[in-house]
């Protein structure tokens, strides 16, 4: 009762750190998006080289996040940026390259050889190919990594507050400093919905980026 | 039209083609046969340059394909593929147009042509233009995979074994209709196939294969008569000469202008006739020439009175243009040894034989 009182009295502040927080989960994802896409792409050519990407990303996703953020700290510093909004950034677009590059590289994989093969001789060139048939095929399995990156951006984003890039994080933070249950209650539960309507809504732009021949 | 020079296509220690030379001429239909990993694919293949040839040279209507851009090689030559390969993203429409919009044709143009197209294999546009592939039964596709080659109306075609993934009985019909289409459109067609009776059935000639060399190049007659060595007569099959019933028409084994009764002669005539001639029955027509009956010998001999009071009716007919298969099945079903023949109108042509048949079939063994 006290939390939702406190939820109602702060709503400027929850909207204004829920603004931070999508700021950096947006930018991050969408920069991934720009990055993982086209690694995803190249690296159906040989198998190695995905081999090799795909174990990179996934050991990235490995290091404790807490870990990243101070690892970030003396390598930014350089550019006086060592805390705050750019680490962040940077953290989640490198912990999202996992699930864009390998939903990417995998839906294409996936597509039937028999359609490449009819693509190619009716004399698609290898662009031609990927703009008709590959990338609108493979489209609903990329969505699926972004909504992948973005929850587990959100999920994150919660902790890049201790590097004082604010976001919903700061109340959890607070929470636990102040022992104070009501905002660490607020802080959790803006983190859990902002992740659920993300993905919601990212659904819906899956839903909107389908041809109609692969729904049914 | 297309000409091929001693090309050969070797996957490291494996010759797949070896030297193989043929020419297709414009407007017939050429069978690659033979059983797996024989070479007729890659053969195919080369035409194309979906696999580049080690060595040799592949001709198009007299132009080195080395010397063409392999993208303008390929919009310009249509392919078929047994997987059928519509783009499940695309509406029927933009499958069939992709070739035009890769040429960056006119919308409304290659739009238009879709729908025709899709009228010429039976398929309504008006239902079929905005469905998506898989809204569609295999036939359905296939259909729309062949007219698909044929959006940017192209002078080749090269198909690998398109009708191979279809069920038997709708694979006769979209044979026959892809026959009829040929008939109007006259493609140079490259035909890839591991089964003889289609061979036999679409082939102007048959190219068989084995281990990569080319065995026999011929029309399908000659195949079926003539194997050139005992794998081409083990490929085509022991009954092979049944086969060639197939190719053979009705018109081309008849006896042409039979005598013939009408109702109003005379017994005397029938029988008179009949002598002359040596048969021991003879077909009554009609007014106008349609067949009607027959009188025999034994009925009319040593009897008075008209033909038309001593018919009987006619054990079987078949059509001028069915095959032989078709005539010989007939007769078998009637238990006789002829058939009167008679056109599209029923009016009576000829009769065909047992003994013409065989005649007309042995005339390839005596004449070699």
């Amino acid at each position: 009762m006290e939390t939702v009182r406190f939820i109602a009295a702060n709503l400027p502040l929850i909207g204004q750190k829920t603004l931070e927080h999508l700021s950096i989960v947006g930018v991050a994802v969408t920069i991934a998006i720009l990055t993982g896409v086209p690694i995803g792409i190249l690296i159906t050519q040989s198998k190695p080289a995905a081999d090799r990407v795909l174990y990179v990303a996934a050991i990235i996703m490995t290091i404790p996040s807490i870990a990243l953020f101070g690892l970030l700290i003396p390598i930014l510093s350089l550019v006086g940026q060592g805390i705050g909004w750019l680490p962040a950034v940077i953290a989640l677009i490198l912990y999202s390259q996992l699930p864009i590059i390998r939903n990417t590289y995998t839906a294409i994989m996936n597509i039937d050889p028999a359609l490449r093969e009819a693509a190619r001789g009716m004399g698609m060139t290898p662009f031609e190919r990927l703009r008709r048939v590959e990338i609108p095929l493979a489209l609903p399995v990329i969505v699926n990594g972004v909504r992948n990156a973005v929850v587990l951006g959100i999920a994150i984003g919660a902790i890049a507050t201790y590097i004082g890039a604010g976001g919903l994080g700061t109340f959890i933070s607070r929470g636990i400093t102040q022992t104070d249950i009501r905002q660490l209650l607020t802080g959790a539960l803006a983190v859990s919905l902002l992740a659920i309507v993300a993905d919601y809504a990212l659904i819906a732009v899956r839903r909107l980026l389908t041809s109609p021949g692969l729904r049914i | 039209m297309i000409r091929l020079d001693r090309v050969s296509k070797v996957f490291g220690p494996i010759t797949a083609v070896d030297a193989v030379t043929m020419e297709v001429a414009a407007g017939e239909v050429c069978v690659l046969l033979g059983p797996s990993g024989c070479g007729k694919t890659t053969t195919m293949k080369m035409i194309n340059r979906l696999i580049p040839p080690t060595s040799g040279k592949i001709f198009l209507d007299g132009r080195d394909t080395d010397l063409i851009d392999e993208v303008t090689l390929r919009r310009s030559i249509g392919y078929v593929i047994q997987q059928i390969g519509l783009f499940p993203n695309m509406t029927v429409e933009d499958n069939i147009c992709v070739v035009p919009d890769l040429l960056r044709w006119d919308r409304t143009k290659s739009r238009r042509r879709a729908a025709e197209l899709l009228e010429m294999v039976n398929l309504d546009p008006k239902i079929f233009l905005k469905r998506y592939p898989k809204e569609l039964s295999g036939g359905q596709q296939q259909r729309v995979g062949v007219v698909r080659a044929l959006a940017a109306d192209p002078p080749v075609l090269l198909m690998d074994e398109p009708f191979g993934a279809i069920d038997p009985i709708n694979r006769e019909v979209i044979q026959d209709e892809f026959m009829k289409l040929q008939e109007a459109l006259r493609k140079t067609v490259v035909f890839v196939s591991h089964d003889i009776d289609e061979a036999v059935k679409m082939g102007s000639r048959i190219a068989i294969f084995r281990d990569g060399r080319l065995i026999q190049y011929d029309t399908p007659n000659n195949v079926l008569a003539k194997p050139a060595d005992p794998f081409v007569a083990d490929f085509v099959g022991s009954d092979r000469t049944l086969k060639r019933l197939r190719l053979v028409k009705v018109s081309e084994a008849m006896m042409p202008d039979p005598p013939r009764v009408r109702s109003d002669d005379t017994l005397d005539t029938a029988v008179r006739l009949m002598e002359e001639h040596g048969h021991i029955s003879i077909v009554m027509v009609g007014p106008r020439g349609r067949a009607r009956g027959v009188v025999r010998l034994d009925t009319a001999r040593g009897r008075k009175g008209l033909v038309g009071e001593n018919i009987e009716p006619l054990p079987g007919t078949v059509n001028v243009t069915e095959d032989l298969r078709t005539a010989v099945s007939l007769m078998f079903t009637h238990d006789v040894a002829w058939l009167a023949c008679v056109d599209d109108d029923g009016f009576y042509k000829g009769y065909v034989t047992q003994r013409g048949i065989t005649h007309t079939l042995g005339a390839a063994y005596r004449g070699a």
